[in-house]
């Protein structure tokens, strides 16, 4: 069934009857080419991608709850490739580009809204940072702006200007980035692999891998064995207990990050702005929430909820940089699960066993790479060799010291 | 969250820093580890959904790292203990 | 009389009228009042329109799950958006506007939408606006979004202080109902330290708003007896008006008290609120329970209200939202409404009553198995239909409708640590569930003890077992103990545009469509039609919406499962959670000890970390910086200046394996440095990526002063100890930080050696021959002040480093400039600083960016394979020493009046300009007075063996491309004549 305007007024007029459910709720078969593990933003896109792309027949993306349940569920919603480093740029940059088409690809309106990211600069060494970073942007082929105070002054006229702890300078502007509704995405890829015959089996979680001879045959799962020739897993904050289930290691931690939105408001903020000298970012949703955050809690945990600290910095972090949403009200916080992994890019790799690939180690930033992420692993599933743009996110980059630390905190991953 | 100190009694964890795996503690020999040995110490984790035996740093405090257990789904904390007695128990010395 | 539907008695202090206005009319209440009971008073229902289709709206309750009355509250600065109406206490001069409307409340051409409903349905906006590409950003969103949002912010800085504090005591209570008073009360008269905090500004709960007894009194004297009696505990602290927002780890809590939010402004010097950490390790939760609706056709109209809201108004507010009433009920509390009015003088249109056998009564109608089914009157209720339970139809004329389907325990905070609640079928509501916050239990209708005896009892028991008191239970004060069993009856049959969620518009059609599209998880629910979002995060409309789930999937409520329940419980100023770190407070901001000096000098200030440095010095006549600058950098080096560079780690490391330790701490060696002697340590992180750079001195056998950057020296501190304490336990080493107990300063140029001299005391030999290059002891300055020298050069010139004590920093500072006079001396701030360094090379902040290694600075070799150090083994992997690894090399511009640019790229001569060819980068770069021309430092692939070469530095992103040459990094003495001189 394809969306359009007209549809949506003849089912006006036709007493809604004609709606169908946006994907069906098979029961999982006894074997399939090849198996999504998580049915999130990632596996999600991965399936669209492997049927409309890669030209796969058999696919089926597995998932423990509800899909969209995760991290594609519950983030702050923001687009952009303002990357610095080689490995990440190009990938990220692919990203958005497959975001800009998204809403055509998939007959679904995600909403994508290019109304720019600012990343404001407070210091020197930050601007120099940022040139840097805007010039390896536009080496790529990516959009970049470097904007100074008055041109800051000119289009931000409501931050703080007169009585910073830390001026602003000045900022680096992606006109490109923005936002997305983020529970569309995982909605719009779902109908659109469903359509192509891919099974999303909810509510079925994995309970082991058949693995014998160093070849991943298959999983045992809650609704019994499936079995495939290549099994995927896409399962973000979930990876850590996944993959020891294959007795992995994983060069990964998991930690918490809290994100926030406010009380709707009328429109303030015209796309999305990032405090360089404290630990906050904030859009406006087109609802009228301020979806905001910052750090992440900085420990390890599952428990996808964080504590009163790092609220408090965060809220500070917003005062401190536009003082009038003091009374705007904070209505819901919550917390997501982030994958921190050792140098804070991500691994999209085949595994030691045969047929078992990986995607995972997103840090907080796998959103925004929701379409590139499906689309690279879609090619390493159906073609068994890394995407152009995800060569450097290898297992084995650690060993051979190819790593691609944005932030250049090394493996300390609660510090990217 | 609160820890509570060996010897200092309970404080806010915001006066504390957090560093990651007690597992950290455990460095490979640098006689005889491969560089397999070093990878897996330096970016290797067991990341547990359950308990977690990790070092935090009390620098607003007395300057001590410490070794807690804490539940990773809970939060709930177990254990704590004075990390070089830690090392000393693994056998670390000089 | 103004207040048309002000009834007699209840709590408001008549003798005080307040004027307040709304939508710029002028109205008149009571102190005691809210907005709400206010506005009732003076018969005006309107108070808001919906989010969606902008549906007129009044008050649907009298607390703070209030979906629909929510205003914009105050002018100016203080403009507060979304302030519901039920909780904002009155004041004198309270200014309050409607919403989301326009033109007017009354009149809002946004209504439209309403007419449209139908294409509007949940999700539609999923469906279209797709065609074509470009339309979205361009029309559809900005059309959406300027529909969107609620209230509006002022866009002006928020005027008013917020505070931040602790609160330690044996017991927290939370919610100070009849349980909550029950078990302060217990608690107070055991002499617990006791901490009571409610939501409200008159403590109480329900019982302020029943008519029945206890103990002979009625409830709200009770309660106010019980407030009085616990006002006179010293252990007990009465926190009203103070909202408990999050169940956090180990017993914290997170509370707000308005401190001013009901005055026309905060009293001099107080704040308007103030976040409390609440550290309790026991928690006793009794924050009663919300009345939840019944959904039927327009049951939205202002007027339509919860039954025990309307009791409310009329009981402790004594305001009445109509003079007829009638009420729709599925439970006898729907009754209690109905009698209470009819007490109060207000006509009972009748009491509509789901039940076959409802009770009957003796001073109006009940109408047994009825059910309102729609609703008339357009800017407020005029009729009810009604269908009695023969099928027939009548028409209620009534101005409100107390509307009772049961009541839902309070259980958020139960459910902060992702606990979830357990469903009790007798009550046909969610209670607590097995999984508490530690610490925290609950008590009274929170957790389904519905009765106000229930409450009273369980509030005393949890009390004492929460705190573990023996002894013989007090008497509990008797109170009505009528058994509570609710049978759901959720939505009238056969309804439609019956709302669940009346903020955003989301009905019992709309949950139907989510169905049928396959949106049938509770979480897709809620998404896909926003049911739950709004600023009541649901609380009286996600119980419908996930009865009607169930029903349509064939489940039990349970199987449905809940959304999970987040803080804060309900929503809080982003003010208040700041506190007071704002504007300049934002951080803490440190000075050096002689900051003041350098302010009387005039000194440009520029932020370093939390630090405030002097960043150029600006003499009389100089209008641009770069003057400032080139003059300090050519009167250092011509003559001598001096920098602050306090701000530099300090750690003193001793012990008899203070040298071993370093050993380990840096890549090269320390262990054979000899007493009086300095050496450049360049530390590594464990993955061989260097860390920080700095000096280490040898003041003695079993002592060395090591410096670390400005920006790392808190987390190289923290590493040392680390290593200290995890991987080398026996070590004998002591480390202390002592950034802040000594001051230092950078005496740099030629003559740096004659001014010292001039403050050395005479037995400190400071000769070249005495005390060479890299050389460092203890001496003595000014007559016996006791410091430390260290020949050391950032500058490039003969140069030292000079510490004293912190308390004398400033003296030192001054008898510097003062013995320098001779040679005009010259003051320099971290702009010459780093001009100097990059002059000479010298690596910073902008080098080692966390990615780079000793190879790429240049210094692979001081890597030593002879020792083991952090990071050593790391460094050697293949992808840290390839053989195109980016080298540190100097750049210059061709022609020296171009300019180049730090972030700049570096591309070959010829060929394309893209990321593929790529060739480095500039970190640093500034204009050398020295060589009449901008230079920078960077590095390159190869670039030791490129230095000479022709290249274009790229920087699109400013604009700028140049030809440059690839030079030594070394640009002034690159032999090192000087600062041996």
């Amino acid at each position: 069934m394809r969306y359009s305007g007209f549809k949506v007024i003849k089912e006006a007029l036709t007493g809604h009857k004609g709606w169908k459910p946006a994907w069906r709720d098979p029961e999982p078969q006894a074997h399939y080419d090849i198996v999504i593990i998580g049915g999130g933003g990632h596996g999600l896109a991965t399936a669209h991608y492997l049927t409309k792309v890669f030209d796969q027949k058999k696919v089926a993306v597995i998932e423990k709850g509800w899909i969209g349940g995760g991290n594609v569920g519950r983030n702050t919603t923001i687009i952009r490739s303002n990357y610095l480093l080689d490995g990440n740029e190009p990938f990220y940059e692919f990203s958005l580009k497959l975001w800009e088409g998204l809403e055509q690809d998939l007959n679904y309106n995600a909403m994508v809204s290019q109304r720019g990211i600012m990343n404001l600069i407070h210091s020197d060494a930050q601007r120099d940072a940022f040139i840097r970073r805007g010039n390896a942007m536009m080496l790529n082929g990516a959009d970049a702006e470097y904007l100074d105070l008055p041109a800051i002054k000119k289009e931000y006229p409501f931050l703080n200007f007169d009585d910073a702890r830390f001026p602003i300078k000045g900022g680096l502007a992606q006109r490109r980035g923005g936002t997305v509704r983020h529970d569309a995405v995982a909605w719009g890829y779902a109908r659109s692999a469903d359509s192509r015959g891919v099974d999303i089996i909810q509510n079925c979680e994995v309970t082991g891998f058949k693995i014998e001879d160093g070849k991943c045959l298959g999983v045992e799962t809650s609704k019994g064995f499936i079995g495939a020739n290549r099994v995927g897993c896409a399962v973000a904050g979930s990876s850590g207990r996944l993959m020891s289930k294959a007795g992995m290691r994983l060069p990964i931690e998991s930690h918490v990050l809290q994100a926030f939105v406010s009380e709707g408001l009328k429109p303030v903020l015209p796309g999305v702005i990032t405090f360089g000298a404290g630990h906050f970012y904030v859009s406006q949703s087109d609802k009228g929430g301020l979806v905001f955050g910052g750090d992440i809690d900085g420990y390890n945990s599952y428990a996808q909820r964080g504590n009163l600290p790092v609220v408090e910095d965060v809220c500070e972090g917003g005062m401190a940089i536009m003082p009038m949403i003091g009374r705007a009200r904070l209505l819901r916080m919550w917390g997501g699960i982030m994958d921190m992994s050792m140098d804070g890019s991500p691994i999209i790799d085949r595994t030691h066993i045969d047929g078992l690939y990986f995607n995972g180690g997103w840090c907080y930033g796998g959103f925004k790479a929701t379409p590139a992420s499906g689309f690279a692993f879609a090619h390493l599933l159906a073609r068994d060799a890394p995407h152009e743009t995800a060569t450097a996110y290898r297992f084995n980059r650690f060993e051979t010291g190819h790593m691609i630390d944005e932030k250049g905190m090394g493996n300390q991953p609660n510090l990217h | 969250m609160i820890i509570n100190h060996p010897l200092l009694g309970p404080r806010d964890s915001a006066e504390f820093v957090y560093l990651g795996d007690a597992a950290m503690i455990d460095r490979p020999n640098p006689e005889t580890a491969s560089p397999q040995d070093w990878h897996d110490y330096a970016y290797l984790r067991e990341n547990p959904a359950g308990e977690h035996r990790e070092l935090w740093f009390h620098e607003g405090g007395d300057r001590s790292w410490l070794v807690i257990t804490r539940n990773t789904l809970t939060h709930e904390i177990s254990k704590v203990e004075i990390a070089r007695d830690v090392a000393r128990k693994m056998g670390r010395s000089k | 009389m103004t207040q048309k539907n002000r009834l007699s008695g209840g709590q408001i202090d008549r003798d005080t009228t307040l004027k307040f206005t709304f939508d710029g009319k002028e109205y008149e209440g009571h102190k005691g009042d809210t907005l709400a009971s206010a506005l009732l008073a003076n018969n005006v229902r309107l108070m808001g329109r919906s989010f969606k289709y902008h549906r007129p709206r009044g008050p649907l309750t009298a607390g703070s799950e209030e979906p629909n009355a929510i205003v914009e509250l105050r002018g100016g600065a203080r403009q507060e958006p979304n302030t519901r109406a039920t909780t904002a206490e009155l004041f004198n001069g309270l200014m309050a506007k409607s919403q989301n409307r326009w033109p007017s409340l009354a009149f809002d051409a946004m209504a439209i939408n309403d007419r449209f409903s139908n294409f509007l349905t949940a999700g539609f906006y999923y469906k279209t606006f797709m065609w074509p590409a470009a339309f979205w950003e361009k029309l559809y969103e900005p059309i959406i979004r300027k529909a969107a949002g609620l209230g509006s912010l002022s866009m002006k800085e928020d005027p008013d202080a917020y505070d931040k504090g602790f609160r330690h005591c044996d017991l927290l209570i939370i919610g100070a109902g009849p349980s909550g008073l029950m078990a302060a009360l217990t608690a107070g008269r055991a002499g617990k330290e006791v901490i009571l905090a409610d939501e409200d500004f008159r403590m109480g709960g329900r019982l302020n708003s029943e008519t029945l007894g206890i103990d002979n009194l009625a409830a709200a004297d009770w309660a106010a007896q019980a407030v009085a009696e616990l006002s006179t505990m010293n252990n007990v602290r009465l926190m009203p008006r103070t909202t408990v927002i999050g169940a956090f780890d180990h017993g914290i809590y997170g509370a707000v008290e308005r401190i001013s939010d009901h005055l026309h402004t905060p009293d001099a010097g107080k704040p308007r609120q103030i976040l409390w950490r609440i550290y309790a390790p026991k928690t006793i939760l009794c924050a009663g329970a919300t009345e939840r609706p019944i959904a039927f056709d327009n049951n939205d109209r202002p007027g339509i209200m919860l039954a025990s809201a309307i009791r409310s108004y009329a009981n402790r507010w004594a305001a009445t939202p109509a003079q007829r009433i009638a009420v729709f009920t599925n439970n006898d509390d729907g009754h209690k409404t109905a009698s209470d009015l009819h007490a109060k003088g207000i006509k009972i249109a009748a009491v509509v009553d789901t039940r076959p056998d409802a009770p009957l009564a003796e001073n109006y109608e009940v109408l047994r198995g009825a059910q309102v089914i729609d609703s008339k009157g357009r800017l407020g209720l005029t009729f009810a239909e009604v269908k009695l339970a023969d099928g027939t139809m009548r028409t209620l004329e009534c101005g409100a409708l107390g509307v009772s389907g049961g009541w839902n325990p309070n259980v958020h905070l139960t459910c902060h640590q992702r606990g979830r609640p357990a469903w009790n079928e007798a009550l046909a509501a969610f209670v607590p569930g097995d999984t508490l916050p530690p610490g925290m239990t609950v008590a009274g209708a929170a957790n389904g003890d519905m009765s106000t005896h229930g409450a009273l009892t369980t509030g005393a028991a949890a009390a004492r077992k929460a705190l573990g008191l023996k002894g013989k239970a007090a008497k509990t004060p008797d109170a009505e103990d009528a058994p509570v069993t609710q049978t759901p009856f959720w939505y009238v049959e056969g309804c439609s545009r019956a709302w669940l969620d009346q903020q955003n518009d989301v009905t019992v059609k709309d949950v139907k469509l989510s169905h049928q599209e396959g949106f049938r998880s509770v979480e897709h629910l809620k998404r896909y039609t926003t049911l739950g979002m709004a600023t009541d995060q649901g609380k009286t409309s996600n119980m419908g919406g996930l009865a009607i789930m169930a029903e349509l999937a064939g489940k039990a409520i349970p199987e449905v499962g809940t959304t999970i329940f987040r803080p804060p419980y309900t929503p809080t100023a982003i003010g208040v959670m700041a506190g007071r770190m704002k504007g300049m407070e934002f951080h803490p901001t440190r000075l050096t000890p002689s900051h003041f000096w350098a302010k009387e000098r005039g000194a440009v200030f520029v932020e370093v970390g939390n630090w405030l440095r002097a960043q150029w010095f600006p003499i009389e006549g100089e209008t641009h910086w770069r003057e400032s600058v080139d003059r300090e950098v050519t009167a250092t080096r011509n003559s001598v200046g001096v920098c602050d560079c306090t701000t530099l780690g300090k750690i003193d490391v001793q012990g008899t394996d203070a040298a071993a330790f370093l050993n380990k701490v840096y890549c090269n060696g320390f262990a054979k440095l000899a007493v009086g002697k300095t050496r450049y340590g360049l530390m590594l992180r464990e993955d061989g990526i260097a860390m920080d750079d700095g000096t280490a001195g040898r003041l003695a056998e079993d002592h060395f002063v090591v410096t670390t950057t400005t920006a790392n020296a808190a987390k190289v501190y923290q590493h040392l100890e680390f290593l200290r304490q995890c991987l080398f336990p026996d070590m004998d080493v002591q480390l202390i930080s002592t950034t802040e107990a000594w001051a230092q300063y950078a005496v740099a140029g030629p003559n740096s050696r004659k001014l010292l001299q001039k403050i050395v005391d005479p037995e400190f030999d400071i000769s070249n021959d005495a005390f060479p290059f890299m050389a460092c002891g203890n001496i003595t300055v000014c007559g016996g002040l006791r410091a430390r020298l260290f020949r050391i050069s950032f500058s490039g010139e003969l140069a030292f480093e000079i510490a004293v004590p912190s308390r004398y920093g400033d003296a030192l500072m001054r008898q510097l400039m003062k013995e320098g006079e001779e040679f005009d001396v010259t003051p320099y701030g971290t702009e010459a600083l780093g001009v100097m360094r990059i002059e000479k090379g010298h690596a910073a902040g902008n080098e080692l960016n966390g990615t780079t290694t000793a190879n790429n600075l240049g210094m692979g070799r001081m890597v030593s394979k002879a020792k083991d150090s952090i990071g050593s083994k790391l460094s050697e992997r293949p992808g840290l020493n390839e053989a195109d690894a980016l080298k540190q090399v100097g750049i210059k511009p061709l022609d020296p009046s171009k300019k180049i640019t730090a972030g700049g790229h570096l591309m070959n001569a010829d060929g394309p300009v893209d990321a593929k060819h790529d060739q480095g980068y500039v970190t640093s770069a500034a204009f050398s007075p020295s060589l009449d021309s901008m230079i920078g430092l960077g590095f390159l692939k190869n670039g030791a063996e490129r230095l000479g070469e022709k290249m274009r530095l790229v920087s699109p992103v400013t604009d700028l491309t140049v030809e440059v040459e690839i030079v030594s990094a070394h640009f002034i003495d690159p032999e090192g004549e000087r600062v041996r001189a």
